[in-house]
Protein backbone atom coordinates (compact mmCIF):
# COMPACT_ATOMS: atom_id res chain seq x y z
CA UNK A 1 0.00 0.00 0.00
CA UNK A 2 2.41 2.67 -1.20
CA UNK A 3 3.37 4.66 -4.23
CA UNK A 4 6.80 4.06 -5.73
CA UNK A 5 8.79 7.29 -5.29
CA UNK A 6 9.17 7.83 -9.02
CA UNK A 7 8.98 11.12 -10.84
CA UNK A 8 6.08 9.91 -12.99
CA UNK A 9 4.01 9.18 -9.86
CA UNK A 10 4.64 12.63 -8.44
CA UNK A 11 3.69 14.27 -11.74
CA UNK A 12 0.48 12.22 -11.90
CA UNK A 13 -0.30 13.33 -8.37
CA UNK A 14 0.38 16.98 -9.18
CA UNK A 15 -1.81 16.95 -12.28
CA UNK A 16 -4.67 15.23 -10.50
CA UNK A 17 -4.67 17.69 -7.59
CA UNK A 18 -4.26 20.69 -9.90
CA UNK A 19 -7.36 19.56 -11.83
CA UNK A 20 -9.33 19.16 -8.62
CA UNK A 21 -8.23 22.66 -7.60
CA UNK A 22 -10.23 24.20 -10.45
CA UNK A 23 -13.28 22.07 -9.61
CA UNK A 24 -13.28 22.98 -5.91
CA UNK A 25 -16.21 25.38 -5.99
CA UNK A 26 -17.58 25.62 -2.45
CA UNK A 27 -14.33 24.84 -0.69
CA UNK A 28 -11.48 22.34 -0.67
CA UNK A 29 -13.41 19.80 1.38
CA UNK A 30 -15.81 19.28 -1.54
CA UNK A 31 -12.98 17.54 -3.43
CA UNK A 32 -12.36 15.01 -0.64
CA UNK A 33 -14.60 12.27 -2.12
CA UNK A 34 -12.72 12.34 -5.43
CA UNK A 35 -9.31 12.44 -3.70
CA UNK A 36 -10.37 9.35 -1.76
CA UNK A 37 -11.41 7.60 -4.99
CA UNK A 38 -8.10 8.42 -6.69
CA UNK A 39 -5.63 7.85 -3.83
CA UNK A 40 -7.23 5.01 -1.88
CA UNK A 41 -9.41 3.07 -4.30
CA UNK A 42 -7.69 3.55 -7.66
CA UNK A 43 -3.97 3.94 -6.89
CA UNK A 44 -3.79 2.32 -3.46
CA UNK A 45 -1.23 4.90 -2.30
CA UNK A 46 -2.99 5.62 0.99
CA UNK A 47 -5.02 3.47 3.40
CA UNK A 48 -8.60 4.29 4.27
CA UNK A 49 -7.60 4.93 7.90
CA UNK A 50 -4.82 7.34 6.86
CA UNK A 51 -7.21 9.29 4.65
CA UNK A 52 -9.86 9.62 7.37
CA UNK A 53 -7.27 10.55 10.01
CA UNK A 54 -5.97 13.30 7.70
CA UNK A 55 -9.43 14.89 7.55
CA UNK A 56 -10.18 14.49 11.27
CA UNK A 57 -6.82 15.96 12.33
CA UNK A 58 -7.10 18.97 10.05
CA UNK A 59 -10.59 19.70 11.42
CA UNK A 60 -9.23 19.60 14.96
CA UNK A 61 -6.27 21.87 14.20
CA UNK A 62 -6.56 25.64 13.78
CA UNK A 63 -6.43 27.12 10.30
CA UNK A 64 -8.21 26.65 6.99
CA UNK A 65 -9.78 23.24 6.31
CA UNK A 66 -7.67 22.93 3.13
CA UNK A 67 -4.80 21.78 5.35
CA UNK A 68 -6.22 18.26 5.17
CA UNK A 69 -4.61 18.20 1.72
CA UNK A 70 -1.21 18.83 3.34
CA UNK A 71 -1.77 15.86 5.67
CA UNK A 72 -2.79 13.65 2.75
CA UNK A 73 0.47 14.66 1.01
CA UNK A 74 2.42 14.05 4.22
CA UNK A 75 1.07 10.50 4.55
CA UNK A 76 1.63 9.78 0.85
CA UNK A 77 5.27 10.81 1.19
CA UNK A 78 5.75 8.80 4.38
CA UNK A 79 4.31 5.72 2.67
CA UNK A 80 6.51 6.26 -0.39
CA UNK A 81 9.56 6.43 1.86
CA UNK A 82 8.70 3.23 3.70
CA UNK A 83 6.89 4.66 6.75
CA UNK A 84 8.15 6.57 9.82
CA UNK A 85 10.44 3.66 10.76
CA UNK A 86 12.55 4.33 7.64
CA UNK A 87 13.84 7.54 9.20
CA UNK A 88 14.96 10.73 7.49
CA UNK A 89 14.43 9.69 3.83
CA UNK A 90 10.76 9.04 4.66
CA UNK A 91 10.38 12.40 6.46
CA UNK A 92 11.99 14.11 3.46
CA UNK A 93 9.53 12.49 1.07
CA UNK A 94 6.70 13.41 3.44
CA UNK A 95 7.69 17.06 3.16
CA UNK A 96 7.91 16.71 -0.63
CA UNK A 97 4.38 15.26 -0.51
CA UNK A 98 3.15 18.30 1.42
CA UNK A 99 4.79 20.64 -1.11
CA UNK A 100 3.45 18.86 -4.20
CA UNK A 101 -0.14 18.46 -2.97
CA UNK A 102 -0.43 21.96 -1.49
CA UNK A 103 1.04 23.78 -4.51
CA UNK A 104 -1.11 21.75 -6.90
CA UNK A 105 -4.23 22.44 -4.82
CA UNK A 106 -3.65 26.16 -4.31
CA UNK A 107 -1.89 27.43 -7.43
CA UNK A 108 -4.54 27.06 -10.18
CA UNK A 109 -7.50 28.26 -8.09
CA UNK A 110 -5.53 31.14 -6.55
CA UNK A 111 -4.28 32.44 -9.91
CA UNK A 112 -7.83 32.31 -11.27
CA UNK A 113 -9.31 34.01 -8.19
CA UNK A 114 -6.62 36.71 -8.21
CA UNK A 115 -7.19 37.61 -11.86
CA UNK A 116 -10.99 37.42 -11.65
CA UNK A 117 -11.28 39.52 -8.50
CA UNK A 118 -8.87 42.18 -9.82
CA UNK A 119 -11.14 42.42 -12.85
CA UNK A 120 -14.27 42.62 -10.68
CA UNK A 121 -12.64 45.28 -8.50
CA UNK A 122 -11.85 47.47 -11.54
CA UNK A 123 -15.38 46.95 -12.89
CA UNK A 124 -17.25 47.15 -9.59
CA UNK A 125 -19.70 49.75 -10.94
CA UNK A 126 -20.76 47.39 -13.74
CA UNK A 127 -24.41 46.38 -13.37
CA UNK A 128 -23.56 42.66 -13.74
CA UNK A 129 -20.92 42.81 -11.00
CA UNK A 130 -23.25 44.65 -8.63
CA UNK A 131 -26.09 42.25 -9.46
CA UNK A 132 -23.87 39.28 -8.65
CA UNK A 133 -22.88 40.67 -5.25
CA UNK A 134 -26.41 41.82 -4.41
CA UNK A 135 -28.00 38.54 -5.47
CA UNK A 136 -25.49 36.27 -3.75
CA UNK A 137 -25.52 38.06 -0.37
CA UNK A 138 -28.58 36.30 1.12
CA UNK A 139 -27.42 32.96 -0.29
CA UNK A 140 -23.97 33.01 1.31
CA UNK A 141 -25.35 34.19 4.66
CA UNK A 142 -27.79 31.29 4.66
CA UNK A 143 -24.93 28.93 3.78
CA UNK A 144 -23.15 29.95 6.98
CA UNK A 145 -26.16 29.22 9.14
CA UNK A 146 -26.64 25.92 7.26
CA UNK A 147 -23.00 24.97 7.92
CA UNK A 148 -23.47 25.51 11.65
CA UNK A 149 -26.63 23.42 11.47
CA UNK A 150 -24.88 20.57 9.64
CA UNK A 151 -21.95 20.55 12.09
CA UNK A 152 -24.41 20.12 14.96
CA UNK A 153 -26.60 17.62 13.12
CA UNK A 154 -23.64 15.24 12.83
CA UNK A 155 -24.40 14.49 16.49
CA UNK A 156 -27.88 13.05 16.04
CA UNK A 157 -28.85 11.27 19.28
CA UNK A 158 -30.78 13.66 21.53
CA UNK A 159 -30.40 11.60 24.73
CA UNK A 160 -26.60 11.47 24.40
CA UNK A 161 -25.84 14.62 22.44
CA UNK A 162 -27.97 17.25 24.18
CA UNK A 163 -25.00 18.69 26.13
CA UNK A 164 -23.18 19.29 22.81
CA UNK A 165 -26.25 21.01 21.35
CA UNK A 166 -26.57 23.15 24.47
CA UNK A 167 -22.89 24.10 24.15
CA UNK A 168 -23.44 25.07 20.50
CA UNK A 169 -26.53 27.11 21.37
CA UNK A 170 -24.79 28.93 24.23
CA UNK A 171 -21.72 29.75 22.13
CA UNK A 172 -23.97 30.98 19.30
CA UNK A 173 -25.66 33.38 21.74
CA UNK A 174 -22.37 34.53 23.27
CA UNK A 175 -20.70 35.22 19.90
CA UNK A 176 -23.82 36.97 18.62
CA UNK A 177 -24.57 39.17 21.63
CA UNK A 178 -21.20 39.73 23.33
CA UNK A 179 -17.61 40.60 22.37
CA UNK A 180 -16.04 37.76 24.34
CA UNK A 181 -12.80 36.49 22.77
CA UNK A 182 -13.35 33.39 20.64
CA UNK A 183 -10.37 31.58 22.18
CA UNK A 184 -12.04 31.63 25.62
CA UNK A 185 -15.07 29.89 24.15
CA UNK A 186 -12.98 27.27 22.37
CA UNK A 187 -10.95 26.68 25.51
CA UNK A 188 -14.11 26.26 27.57
CA UNK A 189 -15.47 23.82 25.00
CA UNK A 190 -12.25 21.79 25.08
CA UNK A 191 -12.25 21.72 28.89
CA UNK A 192 -15.93 20.67 29.15
CA UNK A 193 -15.32 17.99 26.52
CA UNK A 194 -12.16 16.68 28.19
CA UNK A 195 -13.99 16.40 31.53
CA UNK A 196 -16.72 14.39 29.81
CA UNK A 197 -19.38 17.05 30.39
CA UNK A 198 -20.13 17.66 26.70
CA UNK B 1 -28.17 52.30 -4.31
CA UNK B 2 -25.53 54.57 -2.78
CA UNK B 3 -26.43 54.94 0.88
CA UNK B 4 -24.88 57.89 2.71
CA UNK B 5 -22.06 56.78 4.98
CA UNK B 6 -23.07 56.67 8.64
CA UNK B 7 -21.62 59.78 10.27
CA UNK B 8 -20.21 58.99 13.69
CA UNK B 9 -17.96 60.67 16.20
CA UNK B 10 -14.29 60.59 15.20
CA UNK B 11 -15.06 58.42 12.17
CA UNK B 12 -15.35 55.32 14.35
CA UNK B 13 -17.25 53.43 11.65
CA UNK B 14 -15.07 54.37 8.71
CA UNK B 15 -13.04 51.49 7.25
CA UNK B 16 -9.34 51.41 8.06
CA UNK B 17 -6.45 49.79 6.20
CA UNK B 18 -3.62 47.40 7.02
CA UNK B 19 -0.37 49.34 7.52
CA UNK B 20 1.95 47.09 5.51
CA UNK B 21 2.39 43.62 4.06
CA UNK B 22 3.90 42.55 7.40
CA UNK B 23 0.75 43.79 9.14
CA UNK B 24 -1.31 41.68 6.70
CA UNK B 25 0.90 38.63 7.27
CA UNK B 26 0.74 38.76 11.08
CA UNK B 27 -2.96 39.65 11.18
CA UNK B 28 -3.81 36.65 9.03
CA UNK B 29 -1.43 34.39 10.98
CA UNK B 30 -3.10 35.43 14.23
CA UNK B 31 -6.62 34.87 12.97
CA UNK B 32 -5.79 31.57 11.26
CA UNK B 33 -4.36 30.23 14.52
CA UNK B 34 -7.64 31.02 16.28
CA UNK B 35 -9.70 29.28 13.63
CA UNK B 36 -10.56 25.90 15.03
CA UNK B 37 -13.08 24.18 12.76
CA UNK B 38 -12.86 26.90 10.11
CA UNK B 39 -11.49 30.42 9.98
CA UNK B 40 -14.45 32.39 8.66
CA UNK B 41 -16.00 33.32 12.04
CA UNK B 42 -12.62 34.65 13.17
CA UNK B 43 -12.10 36.63 9.96
CA UNK B 44 -15.45 38.34 10.52
CA UNK B 45 -14.68 39.08 14.17
CA UNK B 46 -11.10 40.33 13.63
CA UNK B 47 -11.28 42.13 10.29
CA UNK B 48 -14.81 43.56 10.43
CA UNK B 49 -15.45 44.16 14.13
CA UNK B 50 -11.97 44.80 15.53
CA UNK B 51 -9.64 46.05 12.79
CA UNK B 52 -12.45 47.44 10.56
CA UNK B 53 -10.58 46.74 7.32
CA UNK B 54 -13.99 45.86 5.83
CA UNK B 55 -17.56 46.89 6.50
CA UNK B 56 -20.14 44.17 7.11
CA UNK B 57 -21.55 44.75 3.62
CA UNK B 58 -18.12 44.56 1.95
CA UNK B 59 -17.40 41.39 3.86
CA UNK B 60 -20.59 39.72 2.62
CA UNK B 61 -19.81 40.77 -0.96
CA UNK B 62 -16.23 39.50 -0.78
CA UNK B 63 -17.36 36.30 0.82
CA UNK B 64 -19.84 35.70 -2.01
CA UNK B 65 -17.04 36.05 -4.56
CA UNK B 66 -14.63 33.90 -2.51
CA UNK B 67 -17.29 31.21 -2.33
CA UNK B 68 -18.13 31.13 -6.02
CA UNK B 69 -14.50 30.96 -7.17
CA UNK B 70 -12.82 27.54 -7.08
CA UNK B 71 -10.40 26.87 -4.26
CA UNK B 72 -10.57 27.11 -0.47
CA UNK B 73 -12.93 29.96 0.48
CA UNK B 74 -10.86 31.59 3.22
CA UNK B 75 -7.73 31.31 1.08
CA UNK B 76 -9.55 33.14 -1.71
CA UNK B 77 -10.78 35.73 0.79
CA UNK B 78 -7.26 36.39 2.10
CA UNK B 79 -5.99 36.78 -1.50
CA UNK B 80 -8.75 39.30 -2.25
CA UNK B 81 -8.24 41.39 0.88
CA UNK B 82 -4.45 41.37 0.52
CA UNK B 83 -4.50 42.30 -3.17
CA UNK B 84 -6.94 45.17 -2.61
CA UNK B 85 -4.46 46.94 -0.32
CA UNK B 86 -1.01 45.99 -1.64
CA UNK B 87 -1.55 44.24 -5.00
CA UNK B 88 0.20 40.94 -5.65
CA UNK B 89 2.59 41.42 -2.70
CA UNK B 90 -0.35 41.93 -0.36
CA UNK B 91 -2.14 38.86 -1.74
CA UNK B 92 0.93 36.70 -1.16
CA UNK B 93 1.52 38.14 2.33
CA UNK B 94 -2.08 37.45 3.39
CA UNK B 95 -1.99 33.98 1.83
CA UNK B 96 1.30 33.11 3.55
CA UNK B 97 -0.08 34.35 6.88
CA UNK B 98 -3.19 32.24 6.46
CA UNK B 99 -1.24 29.05 5.71
CA UNK B 100 2.29 28.97 7.17
CA UNK B 101 1.79 28.77 10.92
CA UNK B 102 -1.31 26.53 10.75
CA UNK B 103 0.58 24.19 8.38
CA UNK B 104 3.36 23.78 10.95
CA UNK B 105 0.81 23.14 13.70
CA UNK B 106 -1.10 20.54 11.71
CA UNK B 107 2.11 18.68 10.74
CA UNK B 108 3.20 18.67 14.37
CA UNK B 109 -0.22 17.25 15.28
CA UNK B 110 0.19 14.56 12.63
CA UNK B 111 3.50 13.50 14.18
CA UNK B 112 2.00 13.41 17.68
CA UNK B 113 -1.29 11.85 16.54
CA UNK B 114 -0.41 8.24 17.39
CA UNK B 115 0.08 9.05 21.07
CA UNK B 116 -3.01 11.16 21.83
CA UNK B 117 -5.70 9.85 19.48
CA UNK B 118 -6.77 6.97 21.73
CA UNK B 119 -7.06 9.08 24.87
CA UNK B 120 -10.79 9.65 25.75
CA UNK B 121 -10.10 13.12 27.20
CA UNK B 122 -8.44 14.20 23.93
CA UNK B 123 -11.37 12.91 21.91
CA UNK B 124 -13.78 14.67 24.31
CA UNK B 125 -11.90 17.95 24.04
CA UNK B 126 -12.11 17.76 20.24
CA UNK B 127 -15.86 17.16 20.41
CA UNK B 128 -16.33 20.09 22.78
CA UNK B 129 -14.34 22.40 20.52
CA UNK B 130 -16.31 21.16 17.53
CA UNK B 131 -19.60 22.07 19.24
CA UNK B 132 -18.32 25.58 20.01
CA UNK B 133 -17.08 25.93 16.41
CA UNK B 134 -20.59 25.12 15.15
CA UNK B 135 -21.91 27.95 17.34
CA UNK B 136 -19.29 30.38 15.99
CA UNK B 137 -20.31 29.75 12.39
CA UNK B 138 -24.03 30.05 13.15
CA UNK B 139 -23.56 33.31 15.08
CA UNK B 140 -21.47 34.77 12.24
CA UNK B 141 -24.32 34.07 9.83
CA UNK B 142 -26.87 35.65 12.20
CA UNK B 143 -24.73 38.79 12.66
CA UNK B 144 -24.23 39.22 8.92
CA UNK B 145 -28.00 39.13 8.34
CA UNK B 146 -28.04 42.79 9.40
CA UNK B 147 -26.17 43.53 6.15
CA UNK B 148 -29.25 42.42 4.19
CA UNK B 149 -31.14 45.53 5.35
CA UNK B 150 -29.23 47.55 2.76
CA UNK B 151 -29.71 45.02 -0.04
CA UNK B 152 -31.27 46.47 -3.20
CA UNK B 153 -33.60 43.48 -3.60
CA UNK B 154 -35.43 44.37 -0.38
CA UNK B 155 -35.54 42.54 2.92
CA UNK B 156 -38.51 40.27 2.16
CA UNK B 157 -36.93 38.79 -0.99
CA UNK B 158 -33.61 38.37 0.85
CA UNK B 159 -35.25 36.46 3.70
CA UNK B 160 -37.10 34.21 1.24
CA UNK B 161 -33.87 33.45 -0.68
CA UNK B 162 -31.94 32.78 2.53
CA UNK B 163 -34.68 30.47 3.83
CA UNK B 164 -34.76 28.54 0.54
CA UNK B 165 -30.98 28.13 0.62
CA UNK B 166 -30.98 26.96 4.23
CA UNK B 167 -33.67 24.34 3.55
CA UNK B 168 -31.91 23.11 0.39
CA UNK B 169 -28.51 22.70 2.06
CA UNK B 170 -29.23 21.89 5.70
CA UNK B 171 -32.43 19.85 5.42
CA UNK B 172 -32.52 18.47 1.86
CA UNK B 173 -28.71 18.03 1.51
CA UNK B 174 -28.64 19.27 -2.07
CA UNK B 175 -25.17 19.60 -3.63
CA UNK B 176 -23.72 23.08 -3.15
CA UNK B 177 -22.96 23.64 -6.82
CA UNK B 178 -26.61 23.08 -7.75
CA UNK B 179 -27.82 25.47 -5.04
CA UNK B 180 -25.36 28.18 -6.10
CA UNK B 181 -26.29 27.78 -9.77
CA UNK B 182 -30.05 27.45 -9.21
CA UNK B 183 -31.04 29.71 -6.30
CA UNK B 184 -27.93 31.90 -6.63
CA UNK B 185 -28.29 32.29 -10.39
CA UNK B 186 -31.96 33.21 -10.03
CA UNK B 187 -31.14 35.74 -7.31
CA UNK B 188 -28.45 37.38 -9.47
CA UNK B 189 -30.87 37.71 -12.41
CA UNK B 190 -33.48 39.25 -10.12
CA UNK B 191 -30.89 41.65 -8.68
CA UNK B 192 -29.86 42.60 -12.24
CA UNK B 193 -33.48 43.57 -12.99
CA UNK B 194 -33.88 45.51 -9.75
CA UNK B 195 -30.63 47.42 -10.26
CA UNK B 196 -31.63 48.30 -13.84
CA UNK B 197 -34.98 49.67 -12.66
CA UNK B 198 -33.16 51.85 -10.11
CA UNK B 199 -30.84 53.46 -12.67
CA UNK B 200 -33.81 54.30 -14.90
CA UNK B 201 -35.82 55.76 -12.04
Amino acid sequence: MSMAPTLANWIDLFIHFATLSLLAVGGAITTAPDMHRYLVTQQGWLSDAQFNASIALSQAAPGPNVLFVALVGWNLGLNAGGGPAAGWPAWGLALLGVGVTMVATLLPSSVLTYIATRWAQRNRELRAVRAFKTGMAPIVIALLVATGWLLSAAHDQPSRDWPLWLLTAVSTLLVWRTRIHLLWLLGAGALLGALGLA
Amino acid sequence: MQEPLPVTIAGADLPRSPRSCADLFWSFTWLALQGFGGVLAVVQRELVEKKRWLTREQFVEDWAVAQIMPGPNVVNLSLMIGSRHFGLRGALAALAGMLCAPLLVVLLLAVLYGQVADHPAAAGALRGMGAVAAGLVTATGIKLMAALGQNAMGLAICIALAALTFVAIALLHWPLIGVLAGIGGGACLWAYRVLGRETRA
